[in-house]
């Protein structure tokens, strides 16, 4: 794609077919012999490990659905039959529930390492805007994957969140009937939500594959935000460098994740999921799953009316707009540095803004009053006052740090570095 | 199409017009086969045929409330004590969140007095979800919070409402709606 092709066919039958379909070929350009930014640090494996969980969420998901029944009378008791008759299936139910757990921490570190390094700035605005698009096909096919269980979680979550669509003038309450089927979430709703919850993770490969495609043709980002310049000095291949890189990674991912699914596999879920859905009983606080608490606390932090629009409808056009507001991120921060390496401001306002992302996450799961409704305004404020505010104006305002040549004279600066000051670490070895 | 042919020097010719029709055609056909794609998610002929109720009142005593369902949802009947329909109709309307009946057997023009929350007024019926964001409110079953107004409280975000169903306190934006109902007997209600 990105470079010209290296790969030769060796055998016969691959002589064959690459006449006919290159897609060892193609298999070969891009994972194997892709020239990659040899600074890569292991932030950049979390796009391995996303792949992995993909993978993971669609091979157990398939499992479940032989034994899952989508109706609201056999739906809460077939996910116990999976997690006491069916072989190993508690096993591949927990993998599939802390997986999506484990999905979400991923992709948050995935995010998080973008906007860090500028991966969303030119020419990699698309790269990003798939990102995004991901995102939010994750969402909604966790959230309706929530509801299959039927449990009291899942059936109030669904109300919940079908009702936010009520908030919208006019159209609202014919959008929700529509969404759910019925006047209130019953089986039409199950029923749609399970064939969503199937179709969605093929979607999401899909952009996924566009979502390599583009980076792949834009060339990685790298710490340095500098792109290649020689491709023999400032790459290495994708294999073995990375794949041996990312396969570690991996695995360190996989043992937290076993550690959750055989040590602790309801730390993450809710106790009260555990009661089969009951439309006439509200449980005492509904609370959504931990990766969504940060846009629930925005959600809930708009208690006032603005101008003639009412408190509810604010709460979820700020809840959209704030994984709206990062489709234009990338026209929305002005410097031209790309890794905040080299911008000793915005790098501040950046952990600032990872602080008060999860303290949003600790407050969606905190009661909406008193001094928690507050706390939850002020990080809204923030969240939207650094993609709105800062990171345009510091684009101005900022003077960036001396950047280097290339991305090996990158790493040649940072291996002189180290090697040339090794005084700190001996010295304080002793003083123990 | 035709304004931007216009604007040409050229007249469309036979093959731009060919090309339209084709479009056009093809487009029609979509969007015919966009609508049942569609419409078969609203709510079935299943789901309509439940769509009225018949409930007996008689051995509801004052003070005593009942849920029932219709259409999936609760529906709440109270039988409301003197003094809870003084509360209600004492209540002036500038004190009132939402100043709407909400009520389906009214036009939706009408405010919300107490008179015209309930046709009969030793009878309350409330379709039981809070306009906040769906939950259940309490204050049906006997010790069940009823909130500051003694009426109906919901647990999920702290909604008050009170004995004429109408939100006071909290984030809920309006009142209690009133389903469409009638009296078939002095004792029997039809919902729906």
């Amino acid at each position: 794609m990105a470079h010209e092709s290296t790969y030769v066919p060796g055998t016969g039958i691959e002589k064959w077919l690459d006449r006919r379909l290159p897609l060892v070929r193609l298999m070969h350009d891009s994972f194997v012999d892709f020239p990659t930014p040899k600074n890569l640090n292991y932030w950049w494996t979390f796009g391995g490990i996303l792949a992995i969980c993909l993978v993971i969420q669609i091979v157990t998901g398939i499992v479940l659905a032989m034994h899952y029944v989508p109706h609201v009378d056999m739906a809460f008791n077939s996910v116990e039959h999976i997690m006491r008759d069916v072989n190993y299936g508690w096993l591949m139910r927990y993998v599939h529930a802390n997986g999506a757990s484990m999905f979400f921490l991923a992709v948050y570190i995935h995010m998080f390492r973008g906007l860090y390094y500028g991966s969303y700035k030119e020419p990699r605005e698309i790269v990003w805007i798939l990102g995004v698009v991901i995102f939010l096909l994750m969402m909604a096919t966790a959230f309706m994957g929530y509801v299959l269980p039927w449990g009291q979680m899942s059936f109030w979550a669904a109300q919940v969140i079908t009702n936010l669509f009520t908030a919208i003038p006019v159209v609202g309450e014919s959008i929700r009937t529509l969404l759910i089927g019925g006047f209130s979430v019953d089986n039409a709703t199950l029923n749609r939500f399970f064939s969503l919850h199937y179709l969605l993770p093929f979607a999401i490969f899909g952009v996924v594959v566009l979502h390599v495609w583009a980076f792949h043709t834009a060339g990685n980002n790298n710490p340095s935000g500098v792109e290649i310049k020689d491709v023999k000095k400032d790459t290495v291949t994708f294999h073995p460098y990375y794949t041996v890189k990312d396969g570690f990674a991996i695995s360190v991912f996989l043992v937290l994740m076993a550690w959750f699914v055989f040590f602790n596999p309801n730390a993450l879920g809710h106790t009260d999921n555990y009661i089969p859905a009951n439309p006439l009983s509200t449980p005492a606080a509904i609370v959504p799953e931990w990766y969504f608490l940060p846009f629930y606390a925005i959600l809930r932090a708009i208690t006032f009316d603005v101008g003639p629009v009412s408190s509810k409808l604010c709460g979820v056009i700020a809840m959209f707009a704030s994984i709206g507001v990062l489709f234009i991120l990338p026209w929305l921060d002005t410097s031209k540095v790309r890794s905040m390496r080299y911008r000793p401001v915005a790098k501040l306002w950046f952990v600032l803004f990872v602080i008060v992302s999860i303290i949003l996450g600790w407050l969606g799961g905190k009661p909406a009053e008193g001094h928690y409704i507050i706390m939850a305004q002020l990080g809204t404020a923030y969240y939207f006052g650094f993609f709105l505010v800062i990171l345009p104006l510091l684009g101005w305002l900022e003077t960036p740090t001396q950047l280097p040549k290339s991305i090996s004279e990158s790493v040649l600066k940072q291996k002189k570095k180290t090697t040339s000051d090794p005084s700190p670490a001996p010295a304080a070895a002793p003083a123990e | 199409m035709s304004a931007s042919n216009e604007s040409q020097d050229e007249e469309p010719n036979r093959r731009d017009f060919i090309h339209l029709l084709g479009i056009g055609v093809a487009g029609m056909g979509v969007a015919g086969a966009v609508v049942p794609l569609v419409h078969q998610m609203n709510p079935d002929a299943s789901v309509l045929a439940l769509s009225t109720k018949e409930v007996d009142i008689s051995s509801l005593g004052v003070g005593e409330a009942i849920k029932v369902m219709w259409q999936g949802k609760p529906v709440f009947i109270r039988h409301r004590s003197p003094e809870e329909i003084a509360d209600a109709e004492a209540t002036p309307l500038a004190q009132l969140k939402d100043t709407l009946a909400r009520n389906d057997n009214l036009p939706p023009v009408d405010d919300a007095e107490d008179k015209n929350r309930a046709t009969n007024q030793a009878y309350l019926v409330l379709v039981g979800v809070c306009t906040h964001l769906g939950c259940i409110p309490l204050g049906t079953s006997p010790g069940e919070i009823k909130g500051d107004f003694n009426g109906y409280f919901c647990p999920c975000h702290g909604s008050h409402y009170d004995t004429s169903g109408r939100i006071r306190k909290g984030p809920a934006p309006e009142n209690l709606p009133i389903p469409p109902y009638e009296f078939v007997t002095d004792s029997v209600i039809k919902i729906g």
